[in-house]
């Protein structure tokens, strides 16, 4: 994949909600191999950028284009399950949505549903015992245990997923969206809630997911300090419009940035002090 | 509320005093209006009638069943198992007005005595293995349930049993089938169905009008019924598929009654209200049970050499719906460790986040519907067969209401709990008919205990389908 074709470019993105704009006429691209931050003061409209990338919401205007193995996927154009299946994008929330009644590892083996369920003959012939079921659970399990041992949870793979902590819980989300093998994982704030040695953590595991599995990770957060320190490129809304982009130590200086997160006046009170 | 901890908190025996009084006031003040005045008639004339040594009972077992509670919830059990089992013993020999009041006594003594039973069951558990009750309750639950297969297969043929516990035995079991197939999808898939009973009804018709219009054999319209049934449920899954929990219930409450006035109002097709009589009835690999065969053919008991015995076909029904519902618990098990299981499942959890993983929730929840669905369908054509005779009458809200009841208060998705709750709900106020016209009151007050007293039902426990840690095998 070149840098003319980035992973996923948005162009031109609109949310009206009846009169309410949350997103006016936004564009950005995402590489592979990049963490791509959306910063933003709150109510930019940063979660609802999510919302129309993973389906949830289908945009006003817009065209949302993700490269997958060279094949274009049109989001705004496909059904929520399918963006996970057909276009790998993969995502966590901001209000963590586990499955707290099962155990932690049936929570990884449920992301894998698309090739098992090829793998089990939609599970009618599995039920019957024919086919290869039981090897592609194996073989779930696997990359169920590999990324249960990268966020440090193999100890409790067996538990109900709702007894673990918070960190625990966010860690998990994680892992299952990996789970489904995408190409673009989108995390909603994952730091919201975490100790400063869970947030240190956090930074290391998206690291490495960008630099072992090469694939594009999206970010929307509030923690400056994990922002600055991890992201490749920022992007940043405010009130639905994209205020400034670009590498993180151009954003922290553009005058535009400081304005709407410290507002007007207060700028001014900087300014009368110096 | 506190539990009973390590050591016994201190309480004072004055709010003891105080808080059993002010329970025993407040009864008293209903049971003065509820129970302390009766009309009587006699003669013609009315009379009003007064019972105080009644009331006087009622609130003297309230007082003290509250104080024993009182004090087991503080951990001391001393007191309230001799108390409860002095209560038992007043109401065996006391003289008591009433024969009701005499079982409410006795049963409210061994209520005490089982709850304080149950606090040290449980302490010692946690003590012996540093676990609780459910833990043990796990271990156990495979030889628990080999154990109850082979009573089930050999209870036609021990000493005490007869025809009427054949029967009881064979109705329980229906409604475990029914229990287990409804399991599917409100305990696996977690949507809220009152209507099942439409697709009992479904298969009850579809086996009783295949039968009588097209003369096929009972084992041509078993797999026949279950795909109409299976089929209904399709078509009541797509309108409901963006509803949820209430609305669900609503949408599938409506359809249950509209499958019923249907049935009662398509008088050219269903005989509406008089039902359809003579479906008949299922025979043996061919081999019917009758006592005389028509000519050129064989019945049962000829083939076998064996005397004629109308319990033949009675035993011969309770097998077949034992394997029925064995295969409906089968299916169910398999099904939990397919895909198509573990998304249902994670649908009840969480649906956005199902489609966040590219699970289809139109097909999941379709496929939970069409196969509960078919369930409920197979259960409806051995219920036809069975009676014989089938109407409208027998397809009410309430025959919902109890398979739904069932299965709540077994503990959603728990397959063992279904057993324990019909035999709860249907086999023991079946077998105790002669309490009749409290039968409905128990039955009620039983839900209403248990659901106070195991808020998730009996039985609410769930094994993961998969383990990472031991190849330990797994069961539900």
């Amino acid at each position: 994949m070149t840098r003319d074709q980035p992973l996923l470019t948005v162009k031109h993105l609109t949310m009206r909600f009846g009169g309410l704009v949350a997103i006016d006429d936004l564009s950005f691209t995402a590489q592979t191999g990049e963490i791509t931050a959306i910063i933003g003061p709150n109510g930019a409209g940063k979660t609802t950028v999510f919302n129309c990338l993973t389906g949830f919401y289908k945009p006003t205007v817009g065209r949302l284009t993700m490269m997958r193995d060279g094949t274009p996927w049109l989001l705004e154009q496909l059904e929520d399950y399918r963006i996970s299946r057909e276009a790998g994008v993969a995502r966590t929330f901001q209000n963590i949505r586990i499955f707290p009644q099962m155990s932690v590892l049936e929570n990884l083996i449920v992301a894998q549903h698309v090739s098992l369920m090829k793998a089990s003959g939609n599970s009618v012939l599995a039920l019957f015992g024919i086919g290869g079921y039981r090897k592609a659970e194996r073989k779930a399990v696997d990359l169920a245990r590999y990324w249960l041992d990268r966020v440090d949870l193999t100890d409790r793979a067996d538990e109900d997923a709702g007894s673990l902590s918070y960190g625990a819980q966010r860690r998990l989300e994680i892992a299952r969206a990996m789970c489904t093998r995408p190409s673009l994982l989108c995390l909603d704030e994952p730091a919201a809630g975490l100790n400063p040695r869970e947030s240190g953590d956090l930074n290391e595991l998206l690291r490495f997911v960008r630099d072992e599995h090469k694939i594009g990770l999206l970010l929307i957060e509030h923690d400056m300090g994990v922002v600055m320190e991890i992201s490749d490129h920022i992007v940043v809304l405010d009130y639905g419009r994209k205020i400034a982009d670009g590498l993180p130590d151009q954003v922290k200086n553009d005058p535009a940035v400081i304005r709407a997160y410290l507002g007007e006046d207060d700028l001014a009170e900087i300014g009368g002090g110096n | 509320m506190t539990t009973a901890g390590a050591e016994a908190p201190k309480i004072a025996v004055k709010d003891i005093f105080r808080e059993a009084g002010l329970t025993a006031l407040v009864s008293l003040s209903l049971l003065i209006p509820v129970v302390g005045f009766r009309i009587a008639n006699r003669g013609g004339d009315q009379f009003l009638e007064t019972r105080w040594p009644e009331v006087a009972i009622a609130v003297a077992l309230i007082f003290f069943g509250r104080m024993f509670l009182i004090l087991i919830r503080n951990g001391r059990l001393a007191m309230p198992i001799t108390g409860g089992v002095v209560i038992a013993a007043i109401g065996w020999l006391a003289p008591i007005p009433s024969e009701f009041l005499r079982v409410v006594a006795i049963s409210a003594g061994l209520v005490i005595v089982a709850r304080a039973g149950f606090v040290v069951f449980t302490a010692q558990q946690k003590a012996a293995t540093g676990r609780g009750f459910a833990d043990g309750y796990r271990k156990a639950l495979p030889w628990l349930a080999a154990a109850l297969i082979v009573f089930a297969l050999v209870l036609p043929f021990l000493p005490f049993s007869g025809r009427r516990l054949i029967d009881i035995a064979i109705l329980v079991l229906t409604y475990v089938m029914l229990g287990w197939g409804l399991n599917i999808v409100v305990g696996l898939a977690g949507l809220l169905d009152l209507g099942y009973v439409a697709f009992y009804a479904v298969g009850a018709y579809s086996y009783a009008l295949l039968a009588t219009y097209f003369d096929f054999s009972f084992w041509i319209c078993l797999p026949l019924a279950g795909l109409f049934a299976g089929f209904f449920g399709i078509i009541l899954g797509f309108p409901v598929l963006r509803l949820r929990g209430d609305y669900l219930a609503i949408v599938t409450l409506g359809f249950g009654e509209m499958v019923r006035v249907i049935l009662l109002n398509w008088v050219s097709l269903t005989k509406g209200p008089d039902g359809i009589s003579g479906v008949s009835r299922p025979s043996f690999f061919g081999l019917e049970f009758k006592r005389y065969p028509p000519e050129g053919t064989e019945s049962f008991h000829q083939f076998f050499g064996l005397e004629y015995s109308s319990l033949h076909r009675v035993i011969f029904l309770y097998y077949l719906i034992l394997i029925l519902a064995l295969a409906t618990n089968f299916f169910t098990r398999r099904i939990r460790t397919l895909p198509t299981g573990r998304a249902w499942e994670a649908l009840r959890e969480d649906e956005i986040a199902c489609r966040s993983l590219g699970i289809n929730p139109r097909n999941t929840k379709l496929s939970a519907f069409a196969i509960g669905a078919m369930f409920g369908g197979f259960a409806g054509s051995f219920f036809a067969t069975r009676q014989g005779f089938i109407s409208p009458e027998s397809f009410t809200f309430l025959e919902s209401a109890i398979i739904l009841a069932i299965v709540v208060l077994g503990g959603m998705g728990s397959q063992m709990g279904v057993i324990l709750a019909a035999v709860v709900l249907i086999g023991i106020p079946e077998y105790v008919r002669d309490l009749q016209e409290y039968r409905m009151l128990a039955f009620g007050a039983g839900m209403v205990l248990i659901m106070s007293w195991r808020p998730r039902g009996l039985l609410s426990h769930r094994d993961p389908t998969i383990l990472l840690h031991s190849s330990r095998a797994k069961s539900s």
